[in-house]
């Protein structure tokens, strides 16, 4: 199921389905229960041959361990690549992309940190929005970025967090950047130093 | 291109910081754009035709240069060496900074020939800034002639912040932007993003559709029609650059508030936006100019003084959240009350001749 989305601000992303679409190459960027979704996507397919045959699978584990690789590679994928990390699996994205012509269609799928990354490597090739679909799966986790050292937190599950650079203590704003691929976080006892509430898990 | 504030080389402009020792002062409060034009507040489009106004205000010329000007291009280049991602401009943006670089050239040319002057030989321009000490000779349109690109350039003399807004797919993608001036919000963040994008943090507006009926607005915007509206936000102590990147470091100051002097160090902070579409590149400039006026200083004009005690105390709490002065709003209040004796405010935002 599409992991749901509290309606919040305008620039936090929302997702939808994957559908089916026409296209001379399917890529697909998915990780941990991501997988599940290129799994459904597939069987609502007319044509799912002609997608199977034309479709490069780039996947990664989750990062609450979700490794549904066997399950993927079983499905008669033309290719399919398995990376052990969302950053191991970038350079390959960017790879395939300088080949990719138009009328690729992209489904990425899984944690928001990963359809994240992914969608800022496409845009930055030139790709039109539309060709993207995106579906939150699994861990909800978030990618944040400190606004004060600008360094970014991987798998952020707590409000408030520590930065994993600069240390300073950070709450999580809905606020979001495509550019970044990241939510916002600001020192939440920046007026107070010190008084720091008691992190909450809000992400899992 | 270095400044270095000669004192004495120009009388008008004043030798003051925005930091440390905070010696900004207004000589003249009356030239303040007080932003209230009833007793009470809430979002709106107010957009109106940005066109010189009444002299010796702030409206006298589409582009003021008060005297302000030297500190604050200062204050500019500080912010700047300690951290360039205050100003970033996309690849596609060049051709609207070098829109913008004419239309802010041409303007403070014509309005201010004492300092400013521009002479043109075709493509070949050649700039003179006699308050920050700038000449430069140039071809207009080819960066390799300027020091820096041609937005960072003209907006290292320009007050305000800048932002460039690109109009695609009937959208404005804020896309290059100059701001050291801001009411803690972080281009490095929201650079790229589409209107809805970076005004989403906004409370109450969206509900309301005022973004709906401004993007709408904007992109109608035509070349030589500029549009203008203010926006407000509070400031203790006048810091002209309340970026988020630094909250950490002027947050604490939030707490120093007393009823002895939050006069001096509460300032009502204004923005003077206005809107540009821009000639070659259809982008939309917009400049956010901010005036900074001290509770004491607004308190000697009594419309203002009785206006901005009532603004304050019924502003909605999710304004006063968003704007970071709820937790100084009782205090602000207790204080302003005492200027405030009940008699009626006339319309309209100019203090009573």
């Amino acid at each position: 199921m599409l992991t749901p989305v509290t309606p919040t601000i305008r620039s936090r992303p929302v997702y939808a389905p994957l559908e089916p679409r026409p296209g001379r190459l399917h890529l697909m960027v998915a990780d941990g229960e991501g997988a599940d979704a290129l799994i459904e996507l597939l069987a609502k397919a007319n044509n799912r041959s002609e997608i199977l045959s034309s479709a490069h699978v780039i996947y990664a584990p989750g990062p609450n361990g979700t490794d549904r690789s066997d399950v993927l590679k079983a499905l008669g994928l033309r290719q399919f690549f398995r990376a052990p990390t969302i950053p191991a699996l970038l350079p390959r994205l960017v790879r395939v992309l300088a080949d990719a012509h138009m009328g690729t269609q992209f489904y990425l799928a899984g944690t928001e940190g990963l359809i994240g990354q992914a969608e800022r490597e496409i845009m930055a090739t030139g790709f039109p929005m539309g060709a993207i679909q995106k579906e939150h799966r699994g861990s909800t986790v978030r990618r944040v970025q400190c606004v004060h050292c600008k360094g970014i937190t991987e798998n952020v599950a707590t409000d408030p967090f520590k930065c994993s650079h600069c240390g300073l203590n950070l709450f999580v704003r809905d606020h979001y950047s495509r550019r970044i691929a990241a939510f916002q976080g600001v020192n939440i006892d920046a007026e107070d130093p010190g008084q720091v509430p008691e992190p909450v898990v809000r992400f899992k | 291109m270095s400044l270095d504030f000669k004192p004495g080389a120009f009388d008008f402009f004043r030798d003051e910081t925005f930091r440390e020792s905070f010696t900004y002062r207004n000589s003249n409060p009356l030239r303040f754009p007080f932003p209230f034009d009833r007793d009470d507040y809430m979002y709106s489009v107010n957009m109106e035709p940005h066109v010189p106004g009444r002299k010796g205000t702030a409206f006298e010329h589409i582009l003021d240069v008060d005297e302000h000007y030297v500190a604050e291009m200062i204050d500019r280049a500080k912010v700047l060496a300690d951290d360039p991602l205050r100003c970033q401009s996309l690849p596609h943006m060049t051709l609207a900074g070098w829109d913008l670089l004419e239309l802010i050239m041409e303007a403070k040319a014509r309005d201010y020939p004492q300092w400013f002057s521009l002479t043109k030989n075709g493509n070949r321009w050649h700039w003179v800034n006699r308050p920050l000490g700038i000449e430069q000779s140039f071809t207009f349109l080819d960066e390799s002639t300027l020091p820096y690109g041609p937005f960072e350039y003209i907006t290292r003399q320009t007050q305000g912040d800048f932002s460039l807004q690109d109009e695609r797919d009937n959208d404005l993608w804020m896309d290059a932007g100059m701001i050291t001036s801001q009411a803690d919000w972080s281009l490095d963040f929201d650079i790229g993003m589409s209107f809805m994008e970076w005004h989403a943090p906004v409370p109450l507006a969206h509900e309301k559709g005022v973004f709906d009926r401004a993007l709408k607005f904007l992109l109608k915007l035509q070349h030589g029609a500029p549009v203008r509206r203010f926006n407000w936000t509070m400031t203790v102590n006048p810091l002209l650059d309340t970026a988020p990147e630094t909250y950490p470091k002027w947050g604490p100051t939030k707490t120093t508030l007393t009823q002895e002097n939050l006069g001096a160090k509460q300032h009502l902070r204004v923005e003077l936006q206005s809107l540009y579409r821009l000639p070659r590149s259809n982008a939309i400039a917009f400049d956010i100019r901010c005036y900074l006026c001290s509770f004491e200083q607004i308190v000697t004009v009594p419309k203002w003084a009785r206006r901005l005690h009532r603004v304050v105390r019924d502003l909605p709490d999710e304004l006063a959240a968003y704007k970071g002065f709820l937790r100084n709003r009782p205090a602000m209040v207790e204080w302003l009350s005492k200027y405030d004796d009940g008699a009626p405010t006339s319309p309209g935002w100019w203090p009573d001749d």
